[in-house]
């Protein structure tokens, strides 16, 4: 019998396991009617965004900061959905697509680089940011740039398109990849790999953290350009034309400049400024 | 010692070999102290042990923030697997044992193709793959749950099956003699005895599964190696000393889930009804092996 | 099936398995060596090491994978400095092959242990009675008798081995898993097939191991 007792309770706890495993993870399946429908009858938005990249998307504690974080605000206050009903949700670079497709999350902003193998199956607002491919090396580093990395060591994330570029365009550089830059910036701190390389912001974040003050510095010699974009639903061009739209009201208003002043802007590098005129990839 | 079963390999030592192992243990342990140290030493140069470090640690928000949340996750996803794999498990080995064989075929070859692949190609297919067919999305909590259930459910199965096949065949005759039904002689005879001959497998493959969830992070659930690790060494810098945290935890949980088992097993022998499987029966003679495999601590 | 039409993949594809072969292969050597030390260290008399072979056991039995992968880069290689190659895949390769060796050998040990303890005690008390050394009984006696009882375990040991050898990816190694990451995130279309295919070769090949394993159990057990 005490088999039979003890399936039995095991049962009910995996049913309350169950529930309470569904009750957070229900929110994102709102179908249908994109981001500008879900955002006014619900007043709620789901927003995928980086945990781990310091000055851009940064899980500390319960909430998230960073400049991807800001301007997810200022798409959301667009909308008409108040701070409080964002939610937040942790991607890697890896699930961005399947999130937005299969309606995990309303919208991507995770250092999202608009290109046309993405353009595929997301629709992207913006570039509200061009990033481009830079290194970060150590303080004392003689290291100028990409060319002169030919038999050195160099970290980045697996299957990235930074890692890619390195793989293809720069023979001879041995590159080291990991799962998340923090591993990277980590082998860099401990000398084991001599730079980490992806997009000049990302690399900007690590270096102004307090942790790392003096250690590290960015090259500063961008060799590609990462236009970064808010990735909806392929079909959400509505939401993607919207976005757009909250954009330009953002470049003249101040608020994109509060967002980049309240974060990467902290280091002292003046705010950008986002070109309007090239808000053009909705589909 | 005298307690310990594998005492018998030696005599006891007389007052020469009582020197000897003095000298032995002494040698040894020296040469692992200065091992240890020597590791210490090296992680101080490069300035791992550094406050800066390990200070968060010391902080409750640390672990209320990242390290309380990630665990849950982990803890959750792995709860979550294990009734399901009992489940699967079950089922797939009375399936494999079953007289007809357009059950026990088609189970043999889930049970076996399971048990083949590894479980990271799994997650990663159920996760990227499986939306592209169902058109429905998959969050990554069932990803991780549905994996790890296929892959220890499998194995699970094998084992109830060995199991199963391990209790004398005596009991299923008498059974069948009192007039009960096949499927009442598999649920209320065979699976039960066989459940608790196999628990140390069930266990270690349980231990298996926890462990496993630490996969998770790759296709994005914030479980503890995600929250604990990368996420937090993203803000304080300190990715290692986080790993290491890390790894403890894991070790308590895995350790402490061995040693309920060990209590659980201590307390179904004691009552005396288990079958102890193999034991001078030739033909379970590989349970005996899997099933000492996993030892009690304490 | 037009994934596999171009040779770039099938390069992918193949290198992805070559790896996973040659981390195998190393790394069932040095676990068995290991693991068959750790068995003789737990049945010793002295309980140093003793101690060593349980504290072995349970910290590595018990720790993810991962993250002892993750420990020989950032622990060994980082911080202790040891390079065991200067390019960098041959580097990540041997360091994977040690974080798979000590996790396996955990494993390994435990199975030989359990099949000693299959050996009778009289075979054991009648080698000490002609007088054979702690050493000798164990090296002449015991383990002949013991292995040949754990090759059913020791078979699904090393399957599981193979598996987790797709695990040394997180430190960069672009082995089988990473390979079909790599084709799926290229050819989101091509989804199914790129799975079958990659899990498809590992079933064809480890499934009649474990049968192969299953056979020799049977035919080298020790009746009794």
């Amino acid at each position: 019998m005490r088999i039979t007792r003890m399936t039995a309770v095991a049962g009910a706890f995996a049913l309350a396991m169950a529930a309470a495993a569904c009750g957070g993870d229900d929110s994102g399946s709102g179908a249908g009617s994109g981001i500008v429908g879900k955002a006014s009858s619900q007043k709620k938005l789901v927003v995928g965004v980086k945990a781990d990249q310091p000055g851009l998307g940064l899980q500390t504690g319960g909430t998230y900061t960073g400049f991807d974080i800001e301007i997810a605000k200022i798409i959301a206050k667009g909308l008409g959905v108040p701070e409080s009903g964002i939610e937040y949700k942790t991607t890697v670079s890896s699930n961005r697509e399947p999130f937005i497709q299969q309606g995990q999350v309303d919208m991507v902003v995770a250092t999202y680089t608009i290109n046309d193998e993405r353009k595929k199956v997301v629709n992207f607002g913006g570039p509200y940011y061009v990033a481009g491919q830079d290194l970060l090396v150590a303080a004392d580093s003689t290291i100028t740039g990409p060319e002169a990395l030919v038999g050195k060591k160099v970290c980045s994330v697996s299957g990235s398109t930074p890692a890619k570029r390195i793989q293809n365009d720069y023979k001879g550089v041995n590159l080291q990849q990991f799962d998340s830059y923090s591993k990277c910036v980590q082998a860099l701190s401990n000398k084991t790999v001599d730079a980490v390389t992806t997009d000049d912001i990302i690399l900007a974040g690590y270096a102004a953290q307090e942790q790392y003050a003096g250690k590290f510095k960015v090259v500063g010699k961008k060799f590609s350009d990462e236009p970064y974009g808010i990735g909806v639903k392929k079909t959400d061009t509505e939401g993607c034309n919207k976005i757009n739209e909250i954009l330009k009201t953002a470049a003249t208003d101040g608020s994109y400049k509060a967002a980049w002043d309240s974060t990467l802007g902290k280091s002292g590098t003046p705010a950008p400024q986002l070109d309007v005129t090239k808000l053009t990839n909705c589909s | 010692m005298s307690s310990n079963p594998d005492a018998v390999l030696y005599d006891h030592p007389g007052p020469r070999a009582k020197t000897r192992n003095l000298i032995l243990t002494i040698i040894f342990g020296i040469a692992l102290v200065a091992l240890l140290w020597w590791v210490y030493d090296k992680f101080d140069e490069k300035g791992q042990w550094a406050g800066p470090l390990w200070r968060p640690f010391l902080e409750g928000s640390t672990w209320t923030d990242y390290i309380l949340p990630g665990l849950w996750s982990t803890v959750k996803a792995a709860a979550v697997a294990m009734l399901l794999s009992l489940v699967f498990g079950i089922i797939f080995a009375v399936g494999r044992l079953s007289d007809h064989w357009w059950v026990s075929i088609p189970a043999g070859v889930v049970v076996e193709f399971f048990r083949a692949v590894p479980l990271l190609l799994m997650m990663f297919f159920i996760f990227f793959g499986v939306p592209f067919l169902t058109e429905q999305p998959m969050p990554p909590f069932w990803a991780v749950v549905i994996g790890l259930t296929l892959y220890n459910g499998s194995v699970l199965a094998e084992a109830f099956r060995a199991g199963i096949r391990a209790v004398p065949r005596g009991q299923s005759e008498a059974a069948y003699a009192i007039g009960m039904r096949k499927n009442q002689v598999m649920r209320e005879i065979l699976i039960p005895q066989a459940a608790r001959a196999m628990l140390p497998v069930i266990v270690s493959q349980l231990v298996v599964l926890v462990k496993d969830t630490a996969l998770g992070y790759i296709i994005g659930y914030t479980e503890l190696l995600q929250n604990g690790v990368n996420t937090l060494g993203a803000n304080y810098g300190n990715t290692v000393a986080a790993a290491i945290v890390a790894a403890i935890i894991y070790v308590v949980l895995n350790a402490s889930l061995t040693f309920f088992a060990g209590v659980l097993e201590r307390r179904t022998r004691r009552s005396g009804r288990a079958p102890r499987a193999g034991r001078g029966q030739p033909a379970a003679a590989g349970t005996v092996g899997v099933s000492a495999a996993v030892e009690p601590q304490g | 099936m037009d994934v596999f039409s171009d040779s770039a993949n099938i390069d992918t594809y193949v290198t992805g398995f070559l790896w996973i072969l040659k981390l195998t292969a190393a790394a069932t050597v040095g676990a068995l060596v290991l693991g068959v030390a750790l068995a003789a260290f737990r049945v010793s008399p002295i309980p140093v090491l003793r101690g060593f072979g349980t504290a072995w056991v349970n910290i590595f039995r018990n720790t993810p994978l991962t993250l002892i992968v993750f420990f020989c880069y950032f622990g060994l290689y980082s911080a202790l400095g040891l390079t065991l190659s200067d390019d960098i895949d041959r580097n990540n390769y041997w360091l994977g092959v040690v974080g798979l060796s000590v996790y396996t050998a955990a494993f390994v040990c435990e199975a030989i242990r359990s099949g000693i303890n299959t050996v009778p005690a009289g075979q054991s008390e009648a080698a000490r009675a002609i007088g054979m050394s702690f050493l000798q009984t164990l090296r002449i006696v015991i383990l002949p008798q013991a292995g040949r009882a754990v090759v059913a375990p020791l078979g699904s040991i090393f399957i599981a081995l193979a598996k987790n050898a797709t695990i040394v990816g997180t430190i960069g190694l672009m082995e089988s898993s990473s390979a079909m990451k790599d084709l799926i995130n290229a050819n989101g279309d091509a989804v199914v097939p790129i799975f079958l295919v990659f899990a498809g070769t590992f079933a064809a090949v480890l499934i009649p191991t474990g049968y192969l394993f299953g056979w020799l159990a049977n035919r080298l057990a020790v009746k009794r």
